[in-house]
């Protein structure tokens, strides 16, 4: 086991929740009679259909294929019929409805025939990560970013460290915590897989100290394995946020991600430890991307834990199987309590991202309205980034964009920590979101009449050269004209001359 | 619980701004009562009306513009400035210059400014501020420590000033009433008198003056309370008392017979109030760290300034609201480095 070689200023000291769901082990959610299976469970571009309503399928079968080069293949988690490929409402914070293919399921859950590797040093580097992509696999931590463009770093950069990401600094969240203590093998496989693709030795696996199950369960099963004696386990202080990948970076290497990069950019890539688990599985096994683990827990739920989902699973199928306190329409949370997002309609699906299901909080903000700022700057304190929430709080709540991007606003990870410490109890979060939509459609509009200005003045100078071709033409023409009337009058003087020598002395 | 936030973060930490303000009126127990008994129990009286007069203008502002009265009446700011007004105030103060000044502290400094948290100066010391240029006299009158004084004041004499404008002997202010420790200094030291020979008076005490010493060693206490429970952020207070600390101990080196020692200057006046208590007002003073810093220095170096080379005996005021004025400069050139930036 290494020591963190940094920190970041900030962050929050939280009651972790977590021993909720951990008592039991990882359990299987019962089989849906209906799977609804957004198209786009990824940042990216969605996948596109490749089945069609009524075709049987298999379980593992490709049902819908990578659509542009940040996309991924989608699968059917169980065998059955397609019913339906329509638009059905998504788990969104703004409740949208997408395209979803529906499909019931046959209860015989058959799998397709599934192509295994052994030994994954007889693919390319380049085979794996397109298998990784055939496979539907994107990062399981929460962002769903298609795990095989991370694992391309491309000819202009190096990988020196492989950054695990085993933190899972929310509160309540447990599945990377389960998965572990459970199946620590299957993410050394990922590892292995991963570093062979990355051309890379050196890799830490990144676990918080709150989790000492999980540590020793890893330490062991890396104890056994001799081909990776350049990973190491690092026991990292429990601290919000440090789970979110430039913080991470930070406290394990001392390494600042710059402003408007990306973790590559200085040599370093960052994996979920469900991600590696799913790559082992995907390469090894040849399974592609149909579940993932879910916790269920909150003050309101019965018998919280961690449950293997297949993707498309009904919410209210998992709520029910673990009974929950809630109330119909009441909402509750997909994510963790500092960054997820409210639902109320239970009957939305379970995605790829979904990692966590949480219903009733402890320490929920309260409903009164919140006081003026008193400038305190306790937000400013606990902000990891070193922000200024407080002055971005006043530009953004007087629409000053411009402001608020001087105070670096989209270097904002959202994580909270402001809004929480707040003693006026001020939702800053939610105005930094706000801003940000509103400085994106503001650029979206400027954007639009730029290129409309410049379509005007490309109008214009087309007209401009129309009238000037017409011009020169008619002047040509004018000239051409001219030089044939004077050929004609010359002709005509010419020819009078001949017939009538002198003119001139009639008229006099 | 039911979410109550429309989008994350569902949690909230135990925080609030009335817990704030009740620890600051905490923290300043100990030392009103070192008031009550160095300075006789007017200070009392002098703290209840104040209080009750801020809370009625306050209640009056809002409905005049129209805001809740729950919410900002118990919120505790106009009870912190009635509280911290009235321990500045001297203990002879008259009633009607208690009312003047907290009127204008809620009325003129804090709500017509926008109330809570959009006022640019500390309200309490804008208030003290007016009363001193316009009330020199009874802002000036102080009494010596009960232990020096031959009348000593009990609650109903002091009961009988405040309201009647007299002494219940029929005596006048000027048989009871003295100069404060900071006043006899600077005065003594402009008629060529040795400050460590004016320290011997029985007017100070081991390091400074006689009672004021031992209040302000109680207000730093209460300060480091808050501190310690994360009320303030020790920045601006060990700024101030540093840069206080290291100009008056360079003059004093220099020139010892032109200032008091740096000891005397820590310990006398508003030096502890304006640390921990009024300089730290969030509201008025710089948000970023170094900020922060570079504020609570301001405010030390301008109240040496004040009190030494200045007409007035005392500075804190002037300093810390000539520090407020410069707050939206100060903020903008110490942002600090963004991560990655």
């Amino acid at each position: 086991m290494t020591t963190p070689l940094g920190s970041f200023p900030g962050g929050l000291v939280l009651d972790g929740q977590k021993k909720r769901s951990t008592y039991d082990a990882i359990r299987k959610t019962p089989l849906s009679k209906k799977l609804i299976l957004p198209l786009q469970q990824h940042i990216g571009e969605a996948s596109e259909p490749i089945v069609q309503v009524g075709d049987k399928v298999l379980k593992g079968q490709k049902i819908a294929r990578a659509d542009g080069h940040v996309s991924v293949y989608l699968h059917a988690p169980s065998s059955g019929t397609v019913t339906a490929i329509d638009e059905q409402p998504i788990p969104h914070p703004s409740g949208l409805s997408a395209p979803c293919i529906t499909i019931e399921t046959d209860g015989e859950d058959r799998w397709v025939d599934l192509e295994e590797t052994p030994d994954f040093t007889t693919l390319s580097e380049h085979e794996i990560r397109h298998r990784i992509r055939e496979a539907g696999i994107v990062g399981l931590g929460g962002a769903g970013f298609p795990s095989f463009i991370k694992l391309n770093p491309g000819v202009h950069h190096t990988v020196e460290t492989l950054i695990i990401n085993g933190v899972e600094c929310e509160p309540y969240i447990t599945c990377d915590d389960m998965i572990m203590r459970e199946r620590a093998e299957g993410i050394l496989d990922g590892i292995e897989i991963m570093r062979y693709a990355l051309r890379v030795n050196k890799c830490i696996i990144a676990i918080e100290d709150n989790k000492p199950e999980a540590i020793s369960a890893m330490e062991l099963a890396l104890a056994r394995r001799t081909e990776l004696h350049d990973t190491n386990i690092v026991a990292i202080p429990t601290r919000y946020p440090t789970g979110s990948e430039k913080q991470l970076i930070q406290v394990v290497t001392g390494k600042q991600v710059p402003s408007n990069g990306l973790p590559i950019d200085i040599g370093i890539v960052c994996h979920n430890v469900g991600t590696s688990y799913a790559i082992g599985r995907a390469i090894t096994h040849g399974e592609p991307l149909i579940s993932r683990i879910v916790t269920v827990t909150g003050i309101d739920v019965t018998h919280a834990g961690n449950f293997e989902t297949l993707f498309g699973t009904p919410m209210h199928e998992l709520l029910s199987f673990c009974e929950t306190r809630r109330e119909a329409n009441e909402p509750f949370i997909l994510g963790g309590p500092m960054m997820g997002y409210n639902l109320s309609g239970d009957h939305l699906p379970v995605t790829k991202t979904a990692n966590c299901i949480l219903v009733g909080v402890d320490n929920a903000a309260p409903k009164t309205d919140p006081l003026p700022c008193i400038r305190c700057g306790e937000c400013a304190t606990a902000c990891p980034v070193s922000l200024l929430p407080q002055q971005l709080y006043w530009y953004s709540r007087s629409k000053e964009l411009e402001k608020t991007r001087e105070y670096n606003l989209f270097d904002c990870i959202e994580c909270g920590c402001c809004s929480y410490v707040c003693p006026s109890k001020i939702p800053l979060v939610h105005y930094f979101r706000f801003a940000k939509t509103e400085t994106m459609n503001q650029e979206l509009e400027t954007q639009k009449a730029d290129n409309a200005r410049i379509r005007h003045e490309n109008r214009l100078e087309r007209h401009e050269a129309e009238k000037k071709e017409k011009e020169e033409r008619q002047r040509q023409r004018k000239l051409a004209l001219a030089a044939t009337k004077a050929a004609k009058e010359k002709e005509a003087a010419e020819k009078a001359k001949t017939a009538d020598p002198q003119p001139d002395s009639q008229e006099q | 619980m039911p979410l109550s936030r429309l989008s994350s973060p569902f949690l909230s930490g135990t925080s609030r701004v009335t817990l704030h303000m009740l620890q600051l009126l905490l923290a300043l127990v100990p030392a009103v009562i070192a008031l009550v008994y160095f300075f006789g129990p007017s200070v009392l009286i002098t703290m209840t009306l104040a209080v009750v007069v801020a809370l009625l203008a306050e209640a009056l502002m809002l409905k005049l513009r129209g805001r809740p009265l729950k919410p900002f009446l118990t919120d505790g700011s106009a009870i912190v400035t009635a509280v911290l007004l009235a321990i500045a105030l001297p203990p002879l103060a008259p009633w009607w210059l208690t009312v003047v000044g907290i009127l204008f502290a809620i009325i003129f400094a804090k709500h017509l400014y926008g109330g809570l948290g959009y006022n640019p100066f500390n309200p309490a010391m804008v208030a003290y501020v007016l009363l001193l240029i316009s009330f020199p006299l009874e802002m000036t009158t102080w009494l010596p420590v009960a232990s020096l004084s031959e009348h000593p004041l009990d609650f109903a004499g002091a009961f009988h000033v405040i309201f009647n404008g007299q002494l219940v002997s029929g005596l006048s202010f000027d048989t009871v009433s003295g100069a404060t420790p900071l006043d006899a200094m600077k005065t003594q030291i402009g008629l060529l008198q040795h400050p460590s020979y004016i320290a011997q008076q029985p007017l100070f005490g081991l390091f400074a003056g006689k009672g004021w010493e031992w209040i302000n060693i109680w207000l730093a206490l209460g300060g480091a309370f808050l501190i310690a429970r994360r009320v303030i952020s020790w920045h601006i207070p060990v700024a101030m008392l540093l840069g206080l600390t290291t100009i008056s101990l360079i003059t004093w080196l220099i020139a010892p017979e032109t200032t008091g020692s740096p000891l005397f200057h820590l310990l006398s006046g508003g030096t502890m109030l304006g640390a921990f208590f009024i300089a730290t007002d969030p509201v008025t003073a710089a948000t970023t760290i170094k900020g922060r810093i570079v504020f609570g220095a301001g405010v030390g170096l301008l109240t040496y300034i004040i009190r030494v080379w200045g007409g007035y005996p005392d500075g804190v005021a002037f300093a810390v609201l000539l520090m407020n004025m410069l707050v939206p400069l100060i903020d903008y050139y110490t942002q600090p480095k963004v991560y990655g930036g």
